[in-house]
C-alpha cells in the first residue's frame, strides 16, 4: 500500500516540479499562470499522499513519524517510484504539452477508477483530485489540437515530441507487481481495465490534432520500481539541496 | 468645447475626486504618463517573477514550494491586471512588451539584484513587497479608474506576499547559526536596494509635481520612504537582525527614524543597466518571448481554422 | 503584431444570486482559451462561480461626449422615484 501511494505521489511531485521550471519563462504570460496552476494542483496532491504514507507507516521505534518532506527531500533516486515520463525534461513547449497530455490521459482514467477504491481514504482523495485532473486533461487536449493543427512549424514540433516521448507512454498503463497486487484487493486501479479508455482518448485527441502515434516503438519502463533515467538525479540534486546541505532544519 | 475648457473641466474632476474613466477626455500628457507608469509597473511584476522563480525548484519544503509557486503566479497575474489597465488607455500590450524587450522601457531596479540564498526569498517578501505595498496602497486612490481598481485587487492579493516573506525570516532568524547568517546576509544585501525602490529624492524627481497635481501619485518619494523605514525597523529588531546603516536612529523630535544616505551612484548605475542582473533578466524575458513565438502563432492559426470551419454552417443558416 | 492574441473582456458572477460584473481583460487566441485564462487569472481565490468572456472588439460603448443627451434627461424626472410622493404617516405597507 505504502509503495502504491508513493508511486502516485512521486508522479505528481516530479511532474509538478518540471512544470514549476516554466514559471516566468512560458510562451505567453497567461500560460505562466496556467502551468503554475497545474503545478500547484499536482504538488498539493503529492503532499496529501505523502502525509497519508506517513500516517500508515506510523511512528518509528524512537517515536518519530515521517513527514511529507522526509519523503520528498530525503529519499534517493532508487527510492522514487514515479514513471519515466514525468521526469523527462521540459524541452520546448511541444514536449511539455505532449508529456502533459499523455500523463493526463492516464491520470484522469486512473483517478476516475480510483474513486471506486475499497480504501476509503484513497477513494476520497481520488474524488477531490479528479476535479483538478479533469481540468488538466481539458487544458492539455486543447493545446494538443492548437499546436498539432496550428502551423506547419508547430505541427512538426508536436510530431517530433510525440515520437520522442512515445517510448515512455507504455509504462503508465502496464501494471507492475505492486499495482497488480493492489488491484486484486480492490484498493488500487486495474490498469488493464482502464487501458482501452486511455488509448482511445489518446487516439481521439491525436486524430483531432492531425498527429500520428509512431508504431513499433519499444516501451521503456522501470521508474515504478526505482530504475530511472539519468534526469531524475539532477531533479533531486536541485530539489533536495537545502535539506541535504543543512539537515534537520526548519524552513 | 475648447481644449482649454476641457482641461479645466478635467482638473476640476480630479480635484473633486471623481475618477477618470477610459473614454473620458484627458490631456495627452496624462494619458502618456499613465501608460508609461502602468506599463513600467506591469513590466516590474513580470520581471519580478525571475529572481523568485529562481528558487522554485529549490524550495526547502513542499509547503514553501506551494507558497512560492502561488506567489510568483500572483505576480504574473498582477502584471496582466496592469497591462489590462494600460490597454484601456489605447496602448497595446504587445507594443509595451516590445519596448521592455528592446530595453526602452524601465522596470523596478530591485529585480536586477540576484537571489543568492534561501533567506532572500524571505527578504524579498518582507522588504521588497513591503516597500511595494506602501506605494500600491497609495495607488488604490489614484485618479485613473482602471488603474485604481487593478491596484485594489493587487493590494488584496499582495498582503499574503509580505507575510509569507516575514514568516521565512522568522524561521531563519530563529534557526541554526547558518540560517541566521543567511538571514543577516540577505538583509545586508536587500536593505539599501529596497530604500531605492521609492525613487530619487523629491528634489530630484522629474515627474513628481505633475503626477501629484493629477493625483496619479498621492505621496512623495521621500514621504513613502520614511514611512517604510519607520515600520520596518521594529520588524528587524523583532527578528534580532541588524539593519546595515550606522546612521539609523530614532529621532524623538521628528517622531521618525533618521537614516543614512542612499548610494545614489549605485542607484543610477543600476537604472542605466549596470546592475548585477540587468542583462540576465532581459535576456530571460527575450528568450521566453522568442521561444514562445511559434506557440502564439500556432494558437492564432488554429483559431482561424476553427472560424473557417464554422463559416459554411452559419452561411447556410443565413440562406 | 499579427500573432498577438486578441483582447477579451471578462465578467464574473461572484456567487449565485448576483449579476456578472466586469473585472478586466485578457488575451487569448480563442473563446475556450479566454474562459480558461479568465478562470486562472480572475478566480484564483475563489472569486467566481460563472465566467463570461466577450471579444473586446464586439463591445459597443456609449460615447462620453454623448453623456449629456443620454443621461441628463433622466436626472430631473424625479417623479420616477418613490420619494417624490407624499403618503400620510398613518398609511402603512406602502
Amino acid at each position: 500500500m505504502k509503495n502504491y501511494l508513493l508511486q502516485l505521489a512521486d508522479n505528481a511531485l516530479i511532474l509538478g516540479h518540471r512544470l514549476g521550471e516554466w514559471c516566468g519563462h512560458a510562451p505567453e504570460m497567461e500560460l505562466d499562470i496556467a502551468l503554475t496552476n497545474i503545478a500547484l494542483d499536482l504538488t498539493g496532491q503529492a503532499r496529501s499522499l505523502y502525509q497519508r504514507v506517513g500516517e500508515l507507516e506510523g511512528a518509528s521505534s524512537d517515536g518519530v513519524s515521517k513527514t511529507e518532506d522526509d519523503y520528498a527531500y530525503l529519499r534517493d533516486v532508487w527510492e522514487f517510484r514515479n514513471v519515466l515520463l514525468v521526469e523527462q525534461p521540459n524541452g520546448d513547449f511541444a514536449q511539455t504539452i505532449v508529456r502533459q497530455f499523455i500523463f493526463d490521459s492516464y491520470h484522469f482514467y486512473m483517478c476516475r477508477a480510483l474513486t471506486q477504491s475499497t480504501d476509503e481514504w484513497l477513494s476520497g482523495f481520488a474524488e477531490k483530485s479528479l476535479k483538478e485532473i479533469t481540468y488538466h486533461l481539458r487544458f492539455s487536449s486543447e493545446w494538443m489540437q492548437r499546436l498539432g493543427d496550428g502551423t506547419e512549424v508547430s505541427h512538426a514540433k508536436m510530431q517530433t515530441a510525440i515520437e520522442s516521448l512515445w517510448t515512455y507512454s507504455g509504462e503508465l498503463i502496464t501494471p507492475n507487481e505492486i499495482e497488480k497486487e493492489l488491484a486484486s484487493q480492490g484498493i488500487g486501479v486495474d490498469l488493464n481495465k482502464i487501458k482501452p479508455e486511455v488509448t482511445a482518448k489518446i487516439s481521439e485527441v491525436l486524430a483531432a490534432s492531425n498527429l500520428t502515434a509512431p508504431e513499433g516503438i519499444w516501451m521503456q519502463k522501470g521508474g515504478k520500481d526505482g530504475r530511472h533515467s539519468e534526469h531524475l538525479g539532477y531533479i533531486l540534486a536541485e530539489m533536495q539541496f537545502l535539506q541535504r546541505a543543512y539537515p534537520g532544519q526548519a524552513w | 468645447m475648447t481644449s482649454l475648457n476641457l482641461e479645466a473641466l478635467f482638473q476640476s474632476k480630479i480635484d473633486e475626486e471623481i475618477k477618470i474613466e477610459p473614454k473620458d477626455w484627458m490631456p495627452d500628457a496624462y494619458r502618456k504618463t499613465l501608460i508609461r507608469q502602468i506599463s513600467q509597473h506591469a513590466h516590474s511584476e513580470i520581471v519580478g517573477m525571475l529572481p523568485e522563480g529562481n528558487w522554485i525548484t529549490r524550495a526547502p519544503s513542499l509547503r514553501r514550494k506551494l507558497i512560492l509557486l502561488a506567489k510568483v503566479q500572483d505576480e504574473a497575474g498582477h502584471g496582466l491586471y496592469l497591462y489590462s489597465a494600460a490597454e484601456t488607455l489605447g496602448a497595446n500590450r504587445d507594443d509595451l512588451v516590445q519596448q521592455l524587450l528592446a530595453g526602452k522601457a524601465k522596470y523596478s531596479s530591485i529585480f536586477n539584484y540576484p537571489t543568492l540564498n534561501w533567506a532572500d526569498l524571505g527578504a524579498i517578501g518582507w522588504l521588497v513587497d513591503g516597500a511595494a505595498i506602501m506605494n500600491q496602497v497609495m495607488l488604490t486612490r489614484t485618479s485613473y479608474g482602471p488603474y485604481a481598481r487593478a491596484m485594489v485587487r493587487i493590494c488584496k492579493e499582495e498582503s499574503f506576499h509580505q507575510r509569507q516573506g516575514y514568516e521565512i525570516m522568522i524561521a531563519m532568524a530563529n534557526g541554526s547559526p547558518e540560517q541566521k547568517a543567511m538571514a543577516q546576509d540577505s538583509l545586508n544585501r536587500w536593505w539599501w536596494p529596497s530604500l531605492m525602490m521609492f525613487g530619487p529624492h523629491d528634489s530630484e524627481s522629474t515627474h513628481s509635481d505633475q503626477a501629484m497635481k493629477w493625483k496619479i501619485k498621492r505621496k512623495s518619494n521621500d514621504e513613502l520612504r520614511q514611512q517604510f523605514v519607520d515600520v520596518t525597523v521594529p520588524q528587524a529588531e523583532y527578528l534580532g537582525l541588524t539593519i546595515p546603516d550606522t546612521k539609523l536612529r530614532w529621532n524623538e523630535a521628528r517622531g521618525h527614524y533618521d537614516f543614512g544616505e542612499i548610494d545614489w551612484e549605485e542607484f543610477w548605475s543600476v537604472v542605466k543597466g549596470n546592475g548585477p542582473c540587468n542583462k540576465q533578466r532581459l535576456k530571460a524575458r527575450i528568450k521566453a518571448y522568442e521561444d514562445g513565438a511559434w506557440v502564439r502563432e500556432a494558437a492564432v492559426a488554429h483559431a482561424a481554422k476553427k472560424e473557417q470551419d464554422k463559416l459554411p454552417e452559419s452561411s447556410a443558416k443565413a440562406a | 503584431m499579427k500573432n498577438e492574441w486578441p483582447l477579451w473582456e471578462v465578467f464574473i458572477r461572484s456567487k449565485s444570486g448576483l449579476s456578472h460584473k466586469h473585472v478586466g481583460s485578457l488575451h487569448a487566441s480563442d473563446a475556450e482559451m479566454a474562459v480558461e485564462n479568465a478562470r486562472d487569472l480572475y478566480t484564483r481565490r475563489n472569486e467566481g462561480v460563472s465566467i463570461w468572456v466577450v471579444a473586446s472588439k464586439d463591445i459597443t460603448a456609449s460615447d462620453p461626449d454623448d453623456s449629456d443627451p443620454l443621461f441628463e434627461p433622466a436626472k430631473d424626472k424625479i417623479y420616477r422615484h418613490p420619494t417624490f410622493y407624499e403618503v400620510p404617516n398613518e398609511v402603512t405597507h406602502m
